[in-house]
């Protein structure tokens, strides 16, 4: 029924005798959120590489917006957006220019740039300040346009990697509004980090530990699996399984079990 | 040091009163004042450039305030700054660590650095760098993210000072990692050190004693977090569907919803008063919002936090 856009079938990644990815197997559908969790070295970085084509799996298949990596890297490249909070912008460029620019690298034809840089101004309501410089704007503003950036050349996925950590709230929801608007589109987005809360807007999310699959489900049949109130405490509960020889991880994770806001509901 | 304990025991910890800090035309810090309990858990809980960096700052008396003054343990950051840099242990949000020492090279530099032993004050660190002993011929640039923020927090330990400074401590660090770092605060607190800390994360409110909500260089609000999440003025409803775009563009549309926030897999809600919820699943239907749910739930601290940044003049 759902429209499959990234298809992973027994992929391994080996580094000499470490094996970063084991047998991962899972797919991706057409404008889904689909959140991609996991600890610092459970293997998240290794399998993104691959999936947009910088690297190429030790074995198995992947197959990405109709394009295998192994053989076709460079048409996923071209058909995948890339935006992570840390660097998609050039800072002493300009608005107009970092818009151009990127345009320029996606092979838009000029008038193509010209069209969509105005519309994107509009849309973002950024036309005030598009001649000023990225590097002294609010990194909600960046955010905002890294985002609207990397759907520029109308890609059918965009990986995100941690795109929301250290934003202020609203502007976060505003964020979220525009992922799901593009996720309405039909544009289908591929959401890494370990932010556990970002985890929780997401249509499914899959864990990975060591290299492997741990869990993939949408947030709340996660939640009502491991008995739960929040992603978090699913991530805390099987993301690291040696946590539980250490009695400091446990009572730290049932710390974080109070959280507000999602518990607790009332039905009216 | 300048007074004796007997002395600072009556006074907080931390007196701010109407700090204020330009960098050139940028007001980082406007008319900032609390104060700290001595063993209290006290955090700062806003996004990048709200301002809690520089507040740090100031705390740890690397810079002078423009406006305002702020008294640590008794002693003014600007006059007395040499004696409260032996009494405050400081982690800076960029790293502090000396990547190409080791981890025992690391703790030994800033043992030394203060006149004090590893040995003379193992004991307040033993919890904390017990994890990473077994590495401790590791260069630090080489330890992961979670081993990084416990030979920090080691390190800013080492001398025992009486007030603890963590500028975002967790932030880029796992869930897990994240949580152990909570717990071995709250260890910290038999010691009698008191603790500011500052994050992007709003559930680490939970963790504080009390809290400060800042934003743009002003502070919101000040108390525990349960009052905090119970100065939420309005009922707060929970709305899901399966097409969220739609649900959000939907609710926005209706003249009396206040606020429609993206929260999690739903929809945080509030109406005018005297909205009839009972009708709202037909309506949203109407607008080609099919399978709503709709339940009120209890504002959680974010809640509030987005209801002051609606009307910065209150709270």
């Amino acid at each position: 029924m759902q429209n499959v856009v990234i298809s992973v079938n027994n992929l391994v990644k080996r580094f000499g005798n470490f094996i970063a990815n084991d047998h991962l197997t899972f797919e991706v559908y057409q404008g889904e959120i689909f959140g991609f969790l996991g600890a610092n070295g459970a293997g998240k970085t290794t399998a993104l590489r691959i999936l947009s084509g910088l690297s190429s799996p030790t074995s198995g298949e992947v197959v990405v917006a109709g394009f295998n990596a192994a053989r076709e890297p460079e048409q996923i490249k071209r058909n995948i957006g890339y935006m992570s909070q840390k660097f998609s912008l050039y800072e002493d460029l300009t608005i107009r220019e970092n818009i151009m620019l990127y345009g320029g690298i996606y092979g838009l034809k000029k008038d193509q740039i010209r069209k969509r840089t105005s519309e994107l101004l509009r849309k973002l309501r950024f036309e005030g300040y598009a001649d000023r410089l990225i590097g002294d704007l609010p990194l909600g503003v960046r955010q905002k346009l890294a985002f609207s950036v990397a759907l520029l050349h109308e890609p059918k996925i965009v990986f995100l990697d941690e795109p929301t950590g250290g934003v202020d709230p609203v502007t976060r929801r505003q964020f979220w509004e525009l992922i799901y608007e593009a996720s309405a589109g039909g544009v289908t987005l591929f959401v890494t980090t370990h932010y556990m809360d970002e985890a929780e807007y997401c249509d499914r999310v899959c864990i990975m530990n060591e290299g492997k699959i741990v869990a993939l489900d949408t947030p709340a049949r996660l939640k009502e699996t491991y008995h739960a109130h929040s992603v978090e405490e699913v991530f805390v509960k099987i993301a690291r399984p040696t946590a539980t020889h250490n009695p400091l991880h446990q009572m730290a994770g049932s710390s974080l079990t109070s959280l507000p806001g999602d518990s607790h509901l009332k039905r009216v | 040091m300048a007074r004796t304990t007997s002395d600072i025991a009556v006074k907080p910890a931390i007196e701010a009163s109407g700090v204020g800090k330009r960098f050139g035309p940028t007001r980082a810090l406007h008319n900032i004042s609390f104060s700290v309990e001595e063993g209290e858990i006290f955090g700062f809980i806003g996004p990048d450039g709200a301002g809690k960096s520089t507040l740090f700052r100031i705390i740890t008396t690397l810079i002078a305030p423009d406006e305002g003054k702020i008294d640590v343990l008794g002693n003014d950051t600007v006059k007395d700054f040499r004696e409260l840099r032996k009494v405050i242990g400081y982690m800076p949000g960029r790293f502090s660590l000396y990547q190409d020492l080791t981890v025992e090279e690391n703790l030994s530099f800033y043992a030394t650095v203060f006149g004090a032993t590893i040995r003379e004050n193992y004991e307040l660190i033993r919890d904390i760098y017990s994890h990473i002993e077994p590495f401790k011929k590791r260069l630090a640039g080489k330890l992961s993210g979670g081993m990084k923020q416990k030979l920090a927090l080691s390190c800013a330990l080492i001398h025992k000072p009486r007030l603890l400074v963590l500028d975002e401590p967790t932030t880029g660090v796992d869930a897990v990692s994240r949580a152990e770092f909570w717990e071995m605060l709250k260890k910290l607190k038999q010691h009698g050190i008191t603790i500011i800390a500052s994050t992007p994360y709003m559930d680490e409110a939970m963790q504080c004693h009390r809290v400060a909500l800042i934003q743009e260089g002003k502070i919101l609000s000040v108390d525990t977090p349960e009052k905090i999440r119970a100065g939420f003025s309005r009922k707060l409803f929970s709305i899901r569907a399966p097409e969220k775009f739609r649900l959000i563009t939907a609710l926005k549309t209706f003249p009396e919803t206040l606020s429609a926030y993206p929260f999690g897999d739903s929809v945080h809600v509030t109406f005018l008063n005297d909205t009839p919820v009972d009708s709202l699943a037909d309506r949203l239907k109407k607008e080609g919002v099919n399978g709503a749910e709709i339940v009120e739930t209890t504002p959680g601290i974010e809640d509030r936090f987005l209801e002051l940044m609606e009307k910065p003049g209150e709270g």
